[in-house]
């Protein structure tokens, strides 16, 4: 499907609402009588709260309650009725269950009150005496506990293949290393936020920082016993999330709680300190061991993840499949261990596992071509993969050997120089770094509904979100380039509980799934116009079968005959003022089973190192992506540039950091958790190549939200060692660790 | 938030009386610090001076050809003051070497000097920190320390100044003009600042019934070599792990003078003048830039995370002054 809407780089159709304030998130709502919540967090990191005094709190005038462990309403408790969409397997957090704490900053009381300062205030005044209890927060001492989860909230490790131990043993080049990426935290601009407002006769109406409303909505129900219909869950724009979204968090089970007792509506705003509160990416060891022939063709993987989790669920994600996709090898071992600790649950963040194991996968790999003495580049040429070990299926698509070609002549590879520290100006050593990635290219179950008007106006919805990726351009393009209407014409809504089931907004499958989706609506309502074209009194498309013709501006022609056509509104004349209206299930196509969808990158990086002082610039980067048919080649080449900037900072900038004293992450706010700034962002260039895919979706497209950060930072940490010489294997990669 | 009550001052004498009034009651001008900490509980003032309407915010040549900045200059207008960039081009990279242009543009030079330590526990009240909560114990030696002190730290505190601004004042010597219920004195930068010692909640010497009016200037402004270098874990927008503020006059290859100083390693700029005179009518080599590095930190101890601040000032110290002798000399 070539069109003549998706493909071109439109402006987001939300930009203007954005730029100018009318895009509202969900702390922007408000209610008439609306009160606050302010949440009071655990000081310590495990233990029992002996008292917890609110007196103080209450006697301020116009606070209104304050909800503990020991006032709050008596609902259902199981852990059943906790989990959501995206919990992993174990018991969830249950806001104010009982008086015990379990991680640091758990939330133990809400403050609601007439004012948010008020709120604020009177969470200073709640007094809580503690019993402390001796925690473990320390990762590198608990790793000898680590062990096999029962079950994998991720996809299980795969069984072994081949003879890794015999092949390792007998390969002729080995290395051992071991690659450390640390806790982060996602800190999307847009602070975690809930309103909820409680109506007459028990419904509610929530506005919700979320990736996924029916997420929300079913939590509600199932946490406060209601009826699903009876919750209403709004958030129609959402200010990133990068997976911090995809659980309710707490303040959204806070706000009910007090909307629902105080019968009114109450909105609880998390504060940034309070972002650092709950998921994060969990730090994560990884230990290798490679062998290879002296011609570089790699003979054996041994790949170990050791990944953070809570003592309370157990988080994993796919760190270990990536040699199984990356590479071609016939002896390979894996496994995924869990160390878990008194803190909250990790939780997905952009390319969960993708990020952690492919940084992991193509540092070690990099060390390998090294020892063996070949060009990284040339390496992954050697040991390309024809087909998905893991699955034994063959790829949908993988033009990854065109991203290798474009990103290299782009970037000038071919002038390197394979020893380290060849390059220098002035103090800098130059560096350049090679890394590869992938990403899943999923398609999920989703439902959509169309609707067009009398007047040629187009509206189609499903319940998904925009968090930011260009949902709402990129589902109009679709709609409107499959019924023939100007862009303008057609209104995509989203963020609204109430609209067609949807999967949550994550894991790069949502213009895979919604888009899908909303194609098959169209063509659906397609086959109406043509219908209701051929009612038209003396019809050129009265023989016409829908493979006769062609829909587009405006008009449905025959396209052996262009001439005769019957406008869309002339054909609507014939509904009799009836709109068309249609809804949809799409599921994936069939036969995709028998492929292994994934998305691919190639990812080049000019570093330049001040050699006495250690700071490090990344003055290039280019990015070459094949990730199926591009709907819209503007948003797509955000997406591929938010990855970049974020994965020069996973490299260089990103760690939460616990102090094991406190058992606390301690750099809770953006002053010391440091993300890139303008400052540290240089040229970068992206390519998207072409890769036609016939097996993925009816779309042929693949999501592009993850996997432009997934081999960034190898590339960098790759880079930095062809300018220095030196391997740091612990991200992020700050100035210290080089001088 | 605790309430608080407000009052705009009129004059420097009245807010010197209200102030001194009130234990409780904290100057306001920028309040691009105080607010922050304000909403988090770190400082607790029940009444606010706005001091935003004194006539304190020219910037005008002194008798003995300097340069006086009215406390109430912004740090924008400070950066970007013709007398200032031709004069102390210094001063000027350093106040734009911190924060961002919306920050610059509401922070006053009074301000900066008088911004409270970046440290993680300070910023957390359910950490202990001696310099928020007197007693309460510092977190910072035995926990996270990445950012902090190297020089001049005490058992109790291991905080940083965390001002780009006062380390280029310290080079340049500058002079704090106060006014307080006894009338007027000046403190020099280096006696302004204090070290944590056992009192580490005091971080300088201006008492709190006492207002900056203004910082002057030496004539002396080393505009032909000079620079600040900020090491730091970002491009922009973070503090320093290791700043540096290097000033010479040279006469020919030979140094007259050399002014030092360094932020980010210690509750104030930190400045040695017996250790910049081993430079004076030294020949500007590697050699002699390094023997004053290792001078200006002896004595450096290291809490863990920030043993590396030691070896980078040493760096950057001497890649500093490499690059005050080897800037183009502007005529």
């Amino acid at each position: 499907m070539i069109g003549n809407q998706t493909g071109k780089p439109v402006n987001r159709v939300d930009g203007r609402l954005k730029v100018t304030g009318g895009a509202k998130y969900a702390a922007e709502f408000t209610a008439p009588n609306m009160a606050y919540g302010f949440v009071v967090n655990s000081k310590i990191a495990k233990g029992k709260i002996k008292s917890i005094d609110t007196s103080k709190a209450l006697a301020l005038d116009g606070v209104l309650e304050v909800f503990t462990h020991e006032n709050r309403p008596g609902y259902v408790w199981g852990d059943k009725n906790y989990q959501d969409k995206d919990s992993p397997p174990g018991s969830p957090f249950r806001p104010l269950y009982d008086n015990e704490v379990q991680f640091s900053m758990q939330p133990i009381a809400l403050v609601v009150a007439e004012t948010y300062e008020l709120a604020r205030y009177g969470a200073i005044l709640v007094e809580v005496e503690y019993e402390n209890y001796s925690f473990d927060t320390d990762f590198e001492k608990n790793i000898k506990q680590a062990y096999i989860p029962e079950k994998y909230k991720s996809s299980k490790p795969p069984e072994p293949w081949g003879n890794p131990d015999e092949a390792l043993a007998n390969a002729a080049v080995k290395i051992e290393a071991e690659y450390s990426h640390p806790s982060e935290h996602h800190n999307p601009i847009e602070m975690h936020a809930s309103l909820a407002i409680w109506e007459e006769g028990g419904k509610l109406t929530v506005y919700d920082k979320i990736q996924g409303v029916q997420n929300s909505q079913q939590y509600i129900a199932n946490a406060f016993g209601m009826q699903q219909e009876d919750v209403h869950v709004i958030s129609p724009f959402v200010g990133g999330a990068f997976g911090s979204g995809l659980r309710p968090q707490y303040q959204l089970f806070l706000a009910v709680l007090a909307a629902r007792e105080l019968k009114r509506p109450v909105k609880v705003v998390l504060t940034r300190q309070q972002m650092f509160s709950f998921g994060h990416r969990p730090k994560t060891v990884q230990k290798f061991a490679l062998g290879a022939d002296t011609d570089g063709k790699l003979k054996a993987v041994q790949h170990d993840a050791f990944g953070e989790t809570s003592k309370f669920e157990d988080y994993s994600e796919n760190v270990v499949i990536w040699p199984g996709v990356l590479y071609n090898c016939d002896n390979v071992k894996v496994s995924h261990k869990l160390v878990a600790l008194d803190v909250y649950t990790p939780l997905d963040m952009r390319a969960p596992g993708g990020t952690t194991g492919i940084y992991g996968l193509e540092c070690a790999i990099d060390e390998l071509a090294y020892k063996a003495g070949v060009d990284p580049l040339e390496f992954r040429k050697m040991n390309y993969s024809e087909k998905d070990q893991n699955e034994g299926k063959p790829f949908s698509s993988k033009e990854l050997r065109e991203c290798y070609r474009q990103g290299a002549e782009k970037f000038g590879w071919e002038k390197r120089s394979l020893e380290p520290r060849s390059m220098k100006e002035g103090h800098n050593l130059i560096g350049w770094g090679f890394a590869q990635g992938a990403w899943e290219a999923t398609q999920k179950q989703a439902a959509a509904k169309a609707v067009l008007t009398t007047d040629g106006k187009l509206t189609v919805s499903c319940a998904t979100a925009d968090i930011g990726t260009g949902t709402y351009t990129v589902m109009s393009q679709i709609a409107a380039e499959t019924v023939g209407l100007p862009l303008e014409d057609v209104t995509f809504k989203l963020g609204d509980s109430s609209l067609p089931k949807s999967p949550l907004q994550g894991g790069s499958w949502t213009v895979s799934s919604v888009g899908s989706a909303v194609k098959l609506v169209c063509d659906k309502v397609r086959e109406k116009l043509l219908q209701l074209a051929q009612q038209v009194a003396n019809s050129p498309l009265a023989n016409a079968t829908l493979d006769d013709v062609n829909i587009e501006d405006g008009k449905i022609s025959l396209k052996n005959d262009p001439a005769k056509a019957v406008t869309i509104k002339e054909a609507l004349v014939q509904s009799q003022g009836k709109s068309i209206e249609e809804n949809v299930s799409s599921e994936p196509v069939e036969g995709q089973q028998k492929y292994s969808p994934y998305a691919h990158s190639a990812t080049f990086v000019e570093v330049k190192v001040d050699e006495d002082l250690g700071t490090v610039k990344v003055t290039r980067v280019v990015s070459a992506i094949a990730g199926g048919r591009i709907i819209n080649p503007k948003t797509a080449r955000s997406q591929i540039l938010g990855g970049v900037v974020w994965g020069i900072g996973a490299a260089m900038e990103e760690e939460t950091v616990m102090d094991n004293n406190l058992g606390r992450f301690m750099n809770h706010d953006l002053d010391k958790y440091h993300v890139p700034v303008n400052a540290d962002v240089h040229d970068i260039e992206v390519i998207f190549v072409e890769e036609k895919d016939d097996h993925v979706n009816p779309l042929g497209a693949k999501g592009l939200g993850e996997i432009g950060i997934v081999s960034v930072a190898p590339a960098i940490a790759n880079a930095i060692f062809h300018a220095t010489g030196k391997r740091v294997r612990e991200l992020p990669i700050t100035l210290d660790k080089l001088l | 938030m605790r309430s608080f009550t407000y009052n705009k001052a009129d004059d420097v004498a009245a807010a010197v009386q209200e102030v001194s009034a009130n234990q409780e009651a904290k100057f306001i001008a920028g309040g691009t610090n105080l607010l922050d900490l304000m909403k988090i509980d770190v400082m607790k003032p029940r009444h606010l001076i706005d001091i935003t309407h004194l006539a304190l915010k020219t910037i005008e040549e002194t008798e003995d050809g300097g340069l006086r900045l009215g406390a109430l200059a912004t740090n924008a207008d400070t950066a970007y003051n013709e007398q200032v960039e031709k004069r102390y081009p210094l001063l000027s990279h350093a106040i734009l070497a911190g924060a961002t242009g919306q920050l610059r543009n509401m922070a006053t030079d009074g301000g900066n000097l008088l911004q409270r330590t970046r440290c993680y526990y300070f910023y957390d009240t359910d950490t202990p920190c001696n310099k928020r909560e007197p007693g309460s114990g510092c977190s910072a030696i035995k926990g996270y320390n990445r950012d902090l002190a190297i020089l001049g730290t005490s058992e109790y505190c291991i905080a940083t100044h965390p001002s780009d601004m006062a380390v280029a004042l310290a080079a340049l010597e500058a002079k704090i003009r106060v006014t307080g219920p006894d009338g007027d004195r000046v403190i020099p930068i280096a006696e302004f600042h204090r070290l944590p010692g056992d009192t580490p909640h005091i971080d300088s010497n201006l008492q709190p019934n006492e207002i900056i009016t203004a910082i002057d200037l030496p004539a002396k402004g080393f505009a032909n070599h000079y620079t600040y270098m900020k090491l730091r874990d970002r491009a922009s927008y973070a503090f320093a792990l290791v700043s540096v503020a290097a000033a010479l006059e040279m006469d020919g290859d030979t140094i007259k003078e050399a002014r030092i100083a360094l932020g980010g390693v210690a509750h104030k700029p930190w400045r040695l003048p017996a250790a910049e005179a081993m430079l004076s009518d030294q020949k500007a080599t590697k050699e002699n830039f390094r023997m004053v590095a290792e001078a200006y930190l002896e004595g450096a101890k290291g809490y863990g995370h920030n043993d590396f601040k030691i070896e980078l000032a040493k760096r950057a110290v001497v890649r500093a002054l490499q690059q005050a002798l080897e800037m183009e000399v502007k005529s």
